[in-house]
């Protein structure tokens, strides 16, 4: 540093000390939930939907055989619900999260702030990988304790029907290595888009990959990047290596699974293309001023 | 030390120059008024200062780089870009905790206390709060950050008068102390005038005008001159005329004022004034 003309130690800051990593990551975490209030109010407004809907049905249907409820069947479809859900909470956050910031200028405030912007990319990044499957494992959850709770109150025996700890357990594994971990490239690049767009982001998020297909089959006669592609969107971590026309399987994500699932190519491969995105996505907001 | 340190800064977007090459020291301290017409580069020179855009030359903010270390040195500077930048959705008291989350040097009791002198309640969104009001809370969280160098750019820009004379009482007597540096950019020249210690033409990507206050005081007289001492006037040399209200009104640069006293009436000439003489005109003085 000292070879620069006009380079001088550093100022010492005023302010006492600094704000540990964690906190300043939690509030930057918070500040997005605070901003996208759809992250819970979603799936909390279809569990309302799911309970009242089913409360419905056991009212409503004179005699009930507990056969009818029986097995996964009842309880699968709200989990189904709340993912699609919250599914596309996530796609819709990502896509803003980093064009809505600049297209209302609020981004010149936040960068008057001391917070990098990697630091704001990781934690825009936190709310699909982590945050939003964890809040759909909760209300899925609670959703079918309720549910289990309702038809218990009912006199219906349920409970025989399946394991519910290990239905729990599976969809945790599923929603966090699953929706979080297996799906975070696909998180990135929508921030990527969003950091890189300046109008239409959903364009650019889905047209470039559209076209990258186009021009495969068009120059190569080949389809392995839509089935690339389609495959990882089909959350099947096996893909890889299973044969081309396996069914949709939830058995790479079990809990059984998940050493195999975290040591795969796809996994760690999926985590460093996340990664570069993401980077991809800092640098952008760095250079990128308001719209 | 220095608090801003330019040398050669230049920024260039195509074949656009939109700062072309600034040589520039700000001393702790100084209230720096930087005015220029649209376009001069005000706020590209501003926005490189804050990290915000790369840059060519060189610039030490505080003696950091501030492209490379915005994080670092936004714990020591903080800016007001203009008056729409607040997140509209956030709540005011949500939008304390936030900042108070992440900035280290925030005292959010002293920002709360400056709120309660405003009709803003920590309740309100942001789109409910009318611009001066937004202008009021983002002043508060400013001053309650404890930091060395403070930007301003147009910061009143679409409040009314009385607001805008209002943000700068409030700068200058709650927050501005010896060791605080402020840079602030402005169009309306009037309601800073009475702030500054120094002061900065800039046009056309390049530095016209640099003089501290006293300077400009010592060196610049406008004299409104009496009908019949006209000419004897313009035989000093004055570097702008104009008519005002049926006078002949000149600006003299380095003419003693008792030499002038004895052909009109003799007064510091107004920041506007003299913008227009120097950047309107370009002639004569040298920056």
């Amino acid at each position: 540093m000292n070879t620069h003309a006009l380079s001088e130690a550093p100022v010492r800051s005023r302010a006492v000390g600094d704000l540990p990593f964690h906190r300043r990551f939690y509030w930057l975490v918070r500040r997005e939930i605070l901003e996208n209030r759809s992250i819970y109010l979603a799936p909390l407004g279809v569990a309302v939907l799911i309970v009242i809907g089913f409360g419905f049905r056991l009212v409503r249907v004179a005699k009930l055989d507990s056969q009818d409820l029986r097995g996964e069947q009842p309880f699968t479809f709200p989990a189904l619900l709340l993912m699609g859900t919250t599914m596309l909470v996530a796609i819709f956050y990502c896509v803003d999260a980093l064009y809505g910031e600049r297209r209302d200028r609020s981004i010149l405030f936040w960068k008057s702030l001391p917070v990098s912007d990697h630091e704001t990319v990781l934690a825009k990044a936190a709310i699909p990988i982590l945050v939003i499957p964890l809040i759909t494992f909760v209300a899925t959850f609670v959703v079918q304790v309720i549910m289990l709770l309702l038809a218990g109150a009912r006199g219906l025996d349920l409970w025989s029907g399946l394991s519910f700890g290990q239905m729990t357990w599976i969809l945790f594994y599923h929603l966090l290595l699953g929706h979080g971990f297996w799906y975070a490239p696909f998180w990135g690049w929508l921030l990527l888009a969003s950091a890189w767009a300046r109008r239409a982001p959903f364009l650019w998020a889905t047209l470039p990959l559209l076209c990258v297909g186009l021009l495969e089959k068009i120059a190569f006669n080949s389809v392995h990047f839509g089935y690339w592609l389609g495959n990882r969107l089909a959350a099947d971590p096996m893909a890889g290596r299973a044969s081309p026309h396996q069914e949709m399987t939830m058995a790479g994500i079990t809990p059984l699974g998940w050493v195999q699932f975290l040591t795969s190519p796809g996994f760690w491969f999926g985590l460093m293309l996340t990664a570069a995105f993401l980077a991809a996505a800092a640098r952008l907001r760095r250079v990128r001023g308001p719209n | 030390m220095s608090c801003i340190e330019a040398r050669g800064l230049r920024k260039t977007y195509g074949a656009t120059v939109a700062v072309d090459g600034i040589d520039l020291q700000v001393e702790e301290g100084r209230i720096l008024g930087l005015i220029g017409p649209n376009g001069a580069g005000k706020t590209t020179a501003l926005n490189a200062i804050l990290g915000l855009t790369s840059y060519e030359g060189e610039l030490r903010v505080l003696g950091r780089d501030p492209w490379r270390e915005r994080e670092r040195l936004m714990r020591d500077v903080c800016f007001i870009a203009d008056v729409a930048v607040l997140p509209r959705w956030i709540r005011v008291a949500q939008l304390l905790d936030c900042v108070a989350g992440v900035h280290p040097g925030f005292d959010r009791a002293k920002a709360e206390s400056f709120l309660q002198r405003t009709t803003v309640k920590s309740a309100s969104k942001v789109r409910e709060l009318s611009k001066g009001m937004v202008t009021q809370l983002h002043l508060a969280i400013v001053m309650a950050i404890d930091v060395r160098l403070l930007v301003l750019d147009e910061p009143t820009l679409g409040l009314d008068i009385l607001f805008r004379k209002q943000f700068y009482d409030s700068l200058l007597n709650d927050y501005f102390e010896g060791t605080r540096t402020i840079v602030v950019a402005t169009h309306q020249v009037e309601e800073v005038e009475h702030v500054l210690t120094d002061l900065m033409f800039i046009d056309r990507g390049r530095i016209v005008f640099r003089r501290t206050m006293e300077e400009v005081e010592a060196r610049f007289a406008e004299l409104a001159a009496k009908p019949e001492q006209v000419a004897a006037a313009r035989a000093l040399r004055p570097i702008a005329e104009r008519q005002s209200l049926g006078r002949t009104v000149m600006l003299f640069e380095g003419v003693e004022r008792e030499r002038l006293a004895a052909l009109g009436e003799v007064r510091t000439p107004g920041i506007a004034d003299l913008f227009v003489a120097i950047v309107g005109g370009q002639q004569g003085v040298t920056p």
